[in-house]
């Protein structure tokens, strides 16, 4: 296995946290797993990204290069950070938040709607874009990544991360049955 | 934490382990980015195993503070960035001829000045050797993965203690921010050096006096051991002379213990370098996209080889020279405007063709930059 992820949004939606549950819980389950993030004045507020690279083999340069999946929770992230996919590849945008711009199948999950009409204005939406994530393909054992996001979120708000968790898999895995274009799905 | 897998570390939180594994128990240090974490996470640690955590009003003081607590003894650390980095350099050499252990951490960003808060940058190679002033010897050490800085951080406090000498790692900030996997090894496993303590009668005792390895014992402040300290060139007993007699032995003395160590301080790791043409040479970040284009090129049948430098200085020019009559091509690829190849432009003394592979502005030197180089090279 090798997938390069790359996770966008803006500072405070919680991106990197979820980029490290995701490597975390990558090893975890057995994989190497390399872990980087933008770092500049740009990250405090403005758009910033995690990246997350999952290998059964030594992983070098640490950057995501062709994503396997690309995440954008704020248009101004998915401006910034779009880069290639590769063959196969997923692409998922808000869809109240991210205009793709005629980026074929786009996958348009409503994530941080969700999360505000279930668990209110203060709860970030990492969590349940991992779950998204993993409803659509899957890179780690759910056990695991369910283990990591207790371990990882604050300790009064684990029952509501693990909701949210599951909830986005739901949705992701939606996605999957029903696709929205018909692009690569055959491959996932 | 022990995790069957081993765990998910950033490389700033490996500086922090390597520490205390390596039994640092005073930090004192001003945060900086990209070095922050370091002092966050030691801000905790310290305190919970009875060591001293203080943040300082800047960086003179803090590693000012760093030779202080040496002398009495405690292993000590501090970590920063450029522009702390620049602002430490007057004592790095009151550290050097005063001979006091210590380790200071510098994680690289886009420089001079304030430049790129924090882009990685490779800029500081030739500030570590020579931003203090003065002929002096140093050891100046690097990274390039998590579970490396956790063995290179051990390292710098051995060397530190064995040989009584300031030493730097110098981190860059993809290094240091970057997560990854990690096994700690457990205690034992990894030698830990301790500086040699006087065992003869306090009256006895001169702190500057010549041994057999060229470094004197060091007694902590309290020992009992009545000493003197000074960033003056001194006698055996530490006080100030300008006896050129005794200028020259100390200061040959001082050179000398670190020369003598050079096979074990010179540290670096090679790669397919046996039936090589070209070698990459790199260090640090640059290094991972180093041996990428090395495995690529090996993919497509090229004799390439890779020398990554886990030592910088004092400069590992034996590694090189090993290579004399088989190699024909030296590439360096680092994240400055060409500060090693230098060095090694000037080791080659027209034995090797000399090229570079630079990013100089504030990104990571990507494996494409260095094949770009490498090709036209090897065609």
């Amino acid at each position: 296995m090798y997938k390069e992820i790359r996770l966008a949004g803006s500072g405070g939606q919680g991106l990197i946290t979820a980029g490290v549950i995701l490597a975390e819980a990558a090893i975890a389950g057995g994989h190497e797993a390399v872990q980087t993030q933008s770092y500049g004045p740009e990250a405090r507020g403005g758009a910033s990204r995690a990246d997350v690279i999952i290998s059964d083999e030594a992983i070098l340069y640490p950057k995501a290069r062709k994503f396997d999946i690309f995440l954008a929770l704020t248009q101004e992230a998915y401006d910034k950070f779009r880069g290639d996919l590769a063959p196969g590849g997923l692409l998922i945008i808000d869809s109240d938040l991210v205009d793709p711009a005629g980026d074929r199948g786009a996958k348009a999950v409503p994530i941080t709607a969700a999360v505000k009409k279930n668990f209110g204005e203060r709860m970030p939406p990492n969590v349940m874009a991992l779950g998204v994530i993993h409803g659509m393909m899957p890179l780690v054992a759910e056990r695991k990544l369910l283990d990591t996001v207790k371990n990882r979120v604050p300790q009064k708000s684990v029952d509501k991360n693990v909701k949210a968790f599951k909830m986005g898999i739901k949705m992701g895995k939606a996605f999957v049955d029903q696709p929205a274009a018909p692009s690569n799905d055959a491959d996932l | 934490m022990k995790k069957k897998n081993g765990q998910l570390l950033q490389g700033n939180e490996a500086v922090v382990e390597g520490a205390l594994y390596a039994g640092c128990s005073f930090y004192a240090g001003y945060p900086i980015t990209p070095s922050t974490e370091i002092a966050e996470v030691l801000s905790v640690k310290l305190p919970e195993r009875g060591g001293t955590f203080i943040q300082m009003e800047d960086e003179i003081a803090s590693i000012g503070a760093c030779l202080g607590a040496s002398l009495a003894g405690a292993k000590s650390m501090t970590a920063t960035s450029g522009p702390g980095f620049s602002l430490m350099q007057e004592l790095i050499g009151y550290g050097v001829i005063s001979e006091i252990p210590m380790v200071l951490v510098n994680v690289m960003r886009f420089g001079p000045s304030t430049g790129l808060p924090t882009s990685p940058s490779q800029g500081d190679v030739m500030q570590a050797r020579w931003g203090t002033h003065g002929d002096h010897p140093i050891i100046v050490l690097t990274a390039d993965s998590v579970p490396e800085t956790f063995e290179m951080t051990v390292k710098a406090f051995n060397f530190s203690e064995k040989y009584r000498i300031p030493v730097i790692l110098l981190l860059d900030e993809v290094v240091g921010h970057m997560r990854e996997k990690i096994t700690i090894p457990a205690e034992g496993e990894v030698k830990v050096v301790d500086r040699l303590k006087p065992e003869m009668p306090p009256e006895w005792y001169a702190p500057y006096a010549d041994t057999n390895t060229g470094v004197p014992p060091m007694a902590a402040f309290g020992d009992g051991y009545r000493h003197h300290v000074t960033g003056l060139v001194h006698d055996a007993q530490g006080f100030p002379t300008a006896k050129p007699e005794e200028v020259v032995s100390g200061m040959d003395r001082l050179f000398s213990k670190i020369s003598r160590g050079f096979s074990e301080v010179c540290i670096t790791e090679e790669l397919y370098c046996d039936d090589a043409k070209t070698i990459i040479l790199s260090y640090g970040a640059a290094a991972r996209s180093a041996r990428d284009a090395v495995e690529t090129m090996r993919a497509d049948g090229e004799k390439v080889g890779l020398i990554k430098l886990k030592t910088l200085w004092p400069f590992p020019k034996a590694a090189l020279e090993k290579y004399e009559k088989s190699v024909e091509n030296i590439i360096v690829a680092e994240m400055n405007r060409g500060q090693i190849y230098r060095e090694v432009w000037r080791v080659a003394r027209g034995r090797w063709q000399v090229g570079k592979a630079l990013a100089p502005y504030g990104n990571m030197l990507t494996p494409d930059m260095i094949l770009d180089v490498a090709r036209k090279v090897t065609k």
